[in-house]
């Protein structure tokens, strides 16, 4: 009977975790003060009572305390990051009060971290891959508003570019270079074990831009294809680990708040004439007609279009345990204000993380919930590429104008519709709203069914629901001929994930061997819905009628397992494989079979070396991951395609809609890259001086790439399908030094680089010497050109184009380019492989320093042999943009330097060094130590981002995803101020 | 012990929670769209992919005007199937020089395109979207399926007729393959989708492979179809047209061929010219009687940024040109891009002859230096596809932007003009023929006074050079006539230059895409490139 009960209180307690186990009296008490090595008191050191997850954390002042309600033999562990675990055995008495005070050791190369791998935590030291861990401590700081800011220039072989500066823009992260030509060069991002769905969500910037980076404790990255071969057939670009803070089990409510508030400016406009040198300019050079276009005034576009942005950032935090049930919430409200007017981000979130421990410690239950709810006004970008050549010379606002007071180009017919339009008119004519709200949680029970076996499942779902409206007024010249517009969207993603694996770890001593274990098996569901709306005007009226709805839908099943093997505590063994079937390729192509294999070997713990006091580990390993993000669900389906309303076609007095089969490839199936790397990390002078070198090498294997195919054997001339291959090969190193650390006073810095190399080895069936390859990077300027090429031996998206004739005091010579096979036409033949967007080199260094309670730091970032097509001075530095007739415009100031007259748009002179070095942030904090009589903790910090670039480059902004630069949001310079205060 | 039995429980109980019977969740399908078997199931969706082989002239995808295109690789206003045909057959010559600079343009104007050319490619695999498209229809209209299928006697009948007609525009484009590329790619309804490469086929098997198509089909044809859709006069039409140019195909003349074939579609095709020549280019010439084949397109339901949408707005531009009324045109603006040569103007020196469209205001008409290829304002402009119907009214997409007027692939002036040139070489009866030229010349001078006294196969060309001016026929004509490449015959940036220069005779053929040299080992690239 008393089983009968046990059980049914159990599976309650499993159902409402809220519930507690435990109840807490007060028979005696454990308290001490803790310090490091230098005799600093260490707040904020986790103090618990082993395999409960009770226990509590040390004060600002070091102190901690702990209560016992029953007396008895305990076991206690004091874990604080940087420092190396401790633990106690101590036996109390009822009633006794025993003071513990200690000391922690250090732990400079967090060797004895547990470091979360997917799937299980292996502590760093038995690491065998390439993985890097970043922990709170080494985060950027100031105004990040999205994740994957917090890392930027901070790890070797990763590269982070913001896509721009507008509010939650996101960015783009290559890890060790792009593995794809056309499928996702993104790499997996697991949150809390929940791999998130890379895909944007409409109605918002970036898929993790949702996420508070205030939740985040700790990202890991998995470089390379040994340690991201467990995630199998998504992990051929890296895997990033996000790990949430949790609570723990602390009777003590614990209170942190801590606010962020900035100011952004626009430092750099695009280089335009000025209206007085536009004048003269037309009056030189320009016909009659043109000069009589001309106006009187002198408006800077540019300038009218941004002001002072202002992001506010608060978070708090209440963490601790009712009973023993540990908590962590945190509420966020974030509001961005960009710098181009009325771009605005608003971001309300609440997380919430549980993770009670239930039969002594035999069932570990974790639940996370984290909610977001953004409004984003989405300032109409397209103004910023107008303001660059609208003519200076008019004014922004014209009394008589029937287009809501603005100024436009008219003709006899009206509204002159080629000419561009006032970019103030689309600024603030144009309302683009959205929200979007997600849920991303989990749910996760680890129970050990016997000794060192433990079974674990983990539900996760990712949620989202947004939608939309672009509302445009009648009279807005943008869209006066349709009578404005009145659209919505929606969409709806539903993600779920499954999981159940099971992890069997022992110590074999007699054969002085430890064998981790684990097997798993995976579900995870992508479902996406987009209804149809019509497109209306502003009154209602049908423009185009709404099309097919969207809905799709992809499912990837997968079993997989991993075994850690540790001889002797210094040579090291991981081998995993991992079978992943997919929904998006035909029953015979579904499975993909992804193995790898690592070993380290701990060379500073041999005996050799034992003198030495140096820490040192050789790593080698081999993997094979795949890619099968290729953007849509049924490739290898036939599929025939409806045509809109626009596309019909007419028989006698009928219009009829077409159906088109789709062209296809019934065998795809995924990308196959297999990696090697071999890599040391270091750790000497008592490890005041500690890092890693790597060498790598990734070969693609089956490309997914969209290629020519034989013409007349499908549906279109080219199709996504499996061919050629792609190779990366790459070194990349970190060192950090720890230069001073005395009581008052520390000095910190590290430094990383990556060369890598990127190179196309296949990509055709058949040789042709006078094929150039795939064409790509399309370009603004006239219709359709492309300024990059896919093409075996270079590497991918490299520049294709004419070389320009220079004369003797270095100035281009128009339309004269080098007849580079001699037959004297310039023609498609002379166009010639030139350099790539992607540097050769790329590296980070960052510093920090202490002295008192004073803190200071910087971080600086560089990449190297990157260049860019500078779109926006090929289309708009030239006489040719200066129209003949009927409205004018403005040029670059590239014009003066060129002195083209007409388009020379794919002339290598557009092609430029974009080498630069950023930095990225520089800040000074101050810790005031305890306030409000000992009650609280408060620290500020004053920090700005984007203090300065260095760059040949004669654009806005040398970093451009992709390469080819044209109009973007101007990355602004943030000065911000920060407080924290811990109660 | 017990507390092991109950995890024990627990986990088994999870476990079979979590391992479900999903395997079947890999297998997924569209929740919206048609597989093939759906679409072929139902015979009342043949007329849908039947009449996407027919928009495949028109229209460059299945989004209009942009967005959803059936061929990749190139921008699909610029490769719109009627566009880059023009283009090819008309930048390439005296009739048309175009002044923009975006890449394969130039070249194009030149006679120095090379086998990366973007025109070149997009002509390609425009031909060869049409032709798998028309066997794939041909397969799934085979009788063997449709009786599988189940289909009504009636239903039969009526696919079988759409069965000819694909069989038509397949042999239509196989024609412009052969003609502008010579030996190229074979496929046919025999070949399985997706499976190996095309084997190549030499130009002139491809002249006996469509003259038995058409041959085959010539009886199956209506005489009477709904507008838009092929009569047994367009078969005979594209019959007379491969044998009047069969010695370049074939190495052998079919003049007398072409003349019967003229004589079957004058006499009893049922067209008959239209009054007014400017109608044949208006925003209503689907009324006309003449147009014996056209690619129709609709403003608000036949969108592209090709076709006659190009052809109004490309031609007319420049200074004076801005400030004409729209309500001309029909459209907002010009394009301001094509013009037309001094020496193919020297074709027309009458202004009483209404087939004279050039547009010459504000123009300077001599090119003096290389440079003025790029600009529009030098150059004979000519202001003949228009967005107005012939009442005046202005076409239905309100915006401007898409034009109403339909294409005349195949007319009837043209018919009258092959045979005239039949008889002028021998191959017909030179009174009909020359009978034949002096109706058009009256009709574009309003009477008689104008009419030709005799004709040659010279006189006969430059009448076609008035009558069918910027209509796709030029490049043919002058290879007919062994003038477009070679020094005989020199015009404006043939070869380069302003003043023209001689070229080389591989330049009567066009390049197979090297793209697709690289794709089909079987492939041989012609000589020259």
């Amino acid at each position: 009977m008393k089983n009968v009960y046990l059980l049914v209180r159990n599976a309650i307690v499993l159902v409402c975790m809220a519930m507690p186990a435990f109840v807490w009296g007060q028979a005696a008490t454990l308290s001490g003060i803790i310090t490091d090595p230098l005799g600093q008191t260490l707040p904020g050191v986790t103090v618990l009572l082993d395999g409960t997850g009770q226990g509590t954390i040390s004060d600002i002042d070091g102190s901690y305390t702990l209560a016992f309600d029953n007396a008895g033999t305990y076991t206690i562990s004091y874990t604080y990051i940087g420092f190396i675990k401790m633990t106690q055995t101590i036996t109390l008495t009822s009633g006794q009060n025993m003071k513990k005070d200690l000391q922690l050791e250090e732990d400079a190369l967090l060797l004895e971290t547990a470091v979360v791998v997917g799937y299980g935590t292996v502590k760093s030291k038995d690491l065998t891959g390439a993985i890097t861990n970043i922990g709170v401590k080494d985060f950027q700081t100031g105004a990040v508003t999205t994740p994957e800011q917090l890392i930027v220039g901070k790890v070797s072989g990763v590269q982070i570019t913001s896509n721009s500066g507008m509010p939650g823009s996101g960015s783009r992260i290559r890890i060790r270079g792009g593995t794809s030509l056309n499928a996702s060069n993104d790499p997996l991002i697991v949150i809390d074990g929940v791999p998130i769905d890379n895909n944007g969500i409409s109605g918002s910037g970036n898929a993790l831009s949702l996420i508070n980076p205030d939740d985040i404790e700790n990202i890991t990255i998995l470089k390379d294809a040994s340690a991201a071969a467990i995630y199998g057939s998504r992990a051929a670009n890296g895997v990033i680990i996000v790990t949430t803070k949790k609570g723990f089990a602390d009777k003590k409510l614990h209170i942190n708040f801590s606010t962020t508030n900035s100011f952004a400016t626009v430092t750099k406009m695009v280089d335009v004439l000025t209206a007085d040198e536009l004048r003269e300019v037309i009056n030189a050079n320009g016909t009659a007609t043109q000069q009589a276009l001309l106006g009187d005034e002198n408006t800077d576009w540019q300038s009218e279009l941004f002001r002072l942005g202002i992001v506010t950032d608060n978070d708090i935090t209440f963490s601790g345990g009712i009973k023993n049930l540990p908590y962590r919430l945190n509420l966020e409200y974030m509001q961005e204000q960009g710098v181009l007017d009325r771009s605005q981000l608003n971001r309300m979130g609440a997380s919430l993380s549980l993770n009670p421990t239930y039969f002594n410690g035999k069932l570990k239950t974790e639940g996370n919930g984290k909610i977001y709810h953004t409004d984003n006004f989405f300032a109409d970008q397209g103004s910023i590429g107008t303001a660059i050549t609208f003519d200076p010379t008019q004014q922004i606002y014209d009394a008589a104008s029937i287009y809501g007071g603005y100024y436009e180009w008219q003709n006899a017919g009206g509204l002159f519709s080629l000419a561009p339009k006032n970019p103030l008119g689309l600024l603030n004519q144009r309302d683009d709203e959205s929200n979007v709200n997600r849920f991303i949680g989990n749910l996760k029970f680890d129970l050990e069914l016997f000794k060192d076996f433990h079974g674990v499942i983990n539900g996760g779902v990712d949620i989202s629901r947004s939608n939309g409206t672009i509302v445009v007024p009648e009279e807005a010249a943008s869209s006066y001929a349709n009578g404005g517009v009145n659209n919505q969207y929606e969409q709806s993603k539903n993600n779920k994930l499954l999981e159940t694996y099971f992890n069997y770890k022992k110590d074999l001593n007699k054969i002085k061997s430890r064998i981790d274990f684990t097997a798993g098996y995976s579900y995870q569901n992508w479902f996406r819905q987009e209804p149809a709306f019509a497109s209306l005007n502003f009154a209602g009226d049908t423009i185009t009628p709404a099309g097919i709805p969207g809905e799709t839908e992809n499912t990837l099943i997968s079993f997989y397992g991993r075994v850690n093997y540790n001889l002797n505590q210094k040579y090291l063994l991981t081998a995993t494989l991992r079978e992943d079937g997919s929904s998006r390729f035909s029953p015979e192509n579904r499975w993909g079979l992804f193995p790898s294999l690592a070993v380290a070997w701990l060379v500073s713990d041999e005996k050799f070396m034992s003198k030495s006091k140096m820490y040192l580990k050789f790593r080698a390993g081999y993997g094979v991951t795949g890619q099968q993000e290729i953007f849509n669900d049924y490739p290898y389906i036939a599929n025939y395609d409806s045509s809109t309303s626009t596309a019909q076609y007419q028989f006698g007095d009928v219009f009829y809609y077409l159906l088109r089969p789709d062209g296809y490839d019934p065998n795809i199936k995924w990308e196959e890259t297999t990696s090697y790397n071999v890599g040391i990390d270091f750790g000497f002078a008592g490890d005041k001086i500690s890092g890693s070198l790597d060498f790598y090498k990734k070969t693609t294997d089956d490309l997914l790439a969209t290629i020519p195919i034989p013409a007349g054997t499908n549906f279109t001339n080219q199709i996504l399908t499996n061919v050629g291959s792609m190779e990366n090969t790459g070194v990349e190193a970190n060192i950090n030094v720890i230069a001073i650390n005395k009581k008052d006073m520390g000095l910190e810095f590290g430094i990383n680089g990556t060369i890598n190399k990127n190179e196309i080895t296949n990509l055709t069936k058949v040789e042709d010497p006078n094929s150039p390859g795939i064409l790509v990077g399309g370009i603004a300027g006239g219709i359709g050109n492309t300024i990059q090429v896919q093409s075996v031996g270079y590497a991918s998206n490299t520049f294709y184009a004419y070389e320009q004739v220079y004369d003797e005091s270095g100035n281009p010579i128009e339309g004269e380019y080098v007849d580079q096979n001699n037959d004297s036409i310039i023609n498609a033949d002379d166009l010639i492989f030139g350099e790539n967007p992607t540097p050769d080199f790329y590296a980070g260094f960052y510093a920090s320093f202490r002295y008192k309670k004073w803190t200071a730091g910087f971080s600086l970032r560089g990449e190297f042999g990157n260049h860019i097509y500078n779109n926006i001075a090929s289309t708009r530095g030239v006489y040719q943009n200066i129209p003949p007739a009927s409205y004018m415009q403005n040029l670059t100031s590239d014009y003066l330097e060129s002195n083209f007259q007409t388009y020379q748009i794919l002339s290598d002179y557009y092609i430029e060094s974009a080498s630069f070095v950023r930095m990225d942030n520089i800040s000074v904090g101050y810790d005031f130590g305890s306030v409000f009589k000992g009650n609280a903790a408060l620290s500020v910090s004053a920090i700005v981002q984007n203090v300065f670039v260095i760059s040949p480059y004669s654009g806005l902004d040398p970093e451009i995803a992709g390469g080819i630069d044209n109009s973007i949001y101007p990355r602004p310079r943030i000065f911000s101020i920060s407080a924290n205060l811990k109660l | 012990m017990k507390n092991k039995l109950i995890f024990s429980a627990m986990l088994l109980a999870l476990v079979s929670i979590t391992t479900p019977s999903c395997f079947n969740d890999l297998d997924l399908e569209p929740a919206y769209g048609l597989n093939s078997i759906a679409v072929y199931e139902n015979p009342d969706n043949y007329i849908h992919v039947l009449a996407k082989i027919y928009a495949g002239l028109a229209i460059s995808g299945n989004q209009g005007p942009a967005g959803n295109p059936d061929i990749l690789g190139i921008d699909e206003g610029f490769s719109q199937y009627v566009r880059v045909l023009w283009n090819l057959q008309e930048i390439s010559t005296d009739a048309i020089k175009c002044a923009w600079n975006d890449p394969g343009i130039p070249e194009l104007n030149k006679m120095q395109w090379s086998s990366t050319n973007s025109f070149v490619n997009a002509m390609y695999y425009r031909i060869y979207f049409q032709i798998p498209l028309s066997n794939e229809f041909l397969r799934e209209a085979s009788d063997d399926k449709m009786t599988e299928r189940g289909f009504s006697e009636a239903d039969k009948a009526l696919i079988r007729g759409y069965s000819s007609e694909v069989r038509f525009l397949r042999a239509l484009s196989y024609y412009h393959a052969m003609d502008l590329f010579g030996n190229v790619p074979f496929v046919t309804e025999e070949n399985e989708l997706g499976a190996n490469a095309p084997q190549r086929i030499l130009r002139a098997d491809l002249f006996n492979y469509v003259e038995s198509e058409l041959k085959a089909i010539e009886s199956e044809i209506p005489s009477v179809n709904e507008y838009g859709r092929t009569t047994k006069a367009a078969v005979q039409t594209l019959l007379a047209r491969i044998y009047l140019n069969a010695e370049v195909y074939t190495g052998t003349a079919r003049y007398a061929d072409c003349a019967t074939y003229c004589s079957k579609v004058i006499n009893d095709g049922g067209y008959s010219l239209e009054p007014v020549y400017d109608h044949l280019f208006m925003a209503d010439n689907h009324n006309s009687n003449e147009i014996i084949f056209p690619v129709t397109f609709d403003g608000m339901f036949t969108q592209t940024f090709g076709g006659t949408t190009f052809l109004t707005h490309s031609t007319i531009g420049g200074e004076a040109m801005s400030a004409i009324d729209s309500s001309y045109f029909g459209v907002q603006f010009g394009w301001a891009g094509n013009r037309s040569t001094p020496q193919y103007a020297a074709n027309f020196p009458d202004t009483d002859d209404s087939r004279n469209m050039f547009f010459l205001d504000g123009q300077t008409l001599e090119f003096t230096e290389d440079a003025q290829l790029g600009q529009f304002v030098v150059g004979w402009p000519v202001a003949k596809w228009r967005n107005i119907t012939s009442t005046g009214a202005v076409g239905s997409d309100a915006t401007g932007n898409y034009v109403d007027t339909d294409f005349p692939m195949f007319r009837l002036a043209d018919v009258y003009l092959m045979y005239a040139e039949c008889a002028a070489r021998g191959a017909g009866d030179v009174g009909l023929g020359l009978g034949y030229v002096n109706v058009l010349r009256e009709r574009a001078y309003g009477d008689a006074s104008n009419n030709a006294a005799s004709i040659t196969p010279e006189s006969v060309l430059a009448e076609r050079a008035r009558e069918l001016q910027l209509e796709g026929y030029r490049r043919t004509d002058l290879i007919r006539f062994g003038l477009f490449t070679g020094g005989e015959y020199l015009w404006a940036f043939k070869g380069g230059s302003f003043a023209g220069a001689s070229v080389p005779e591989y330049l009567n053929l066009y390049p197979i895409p090297s793209s697709d040299v690289v794709a089909n080992p079987n492939l041989i690239q012609n000589p020259g490139y």
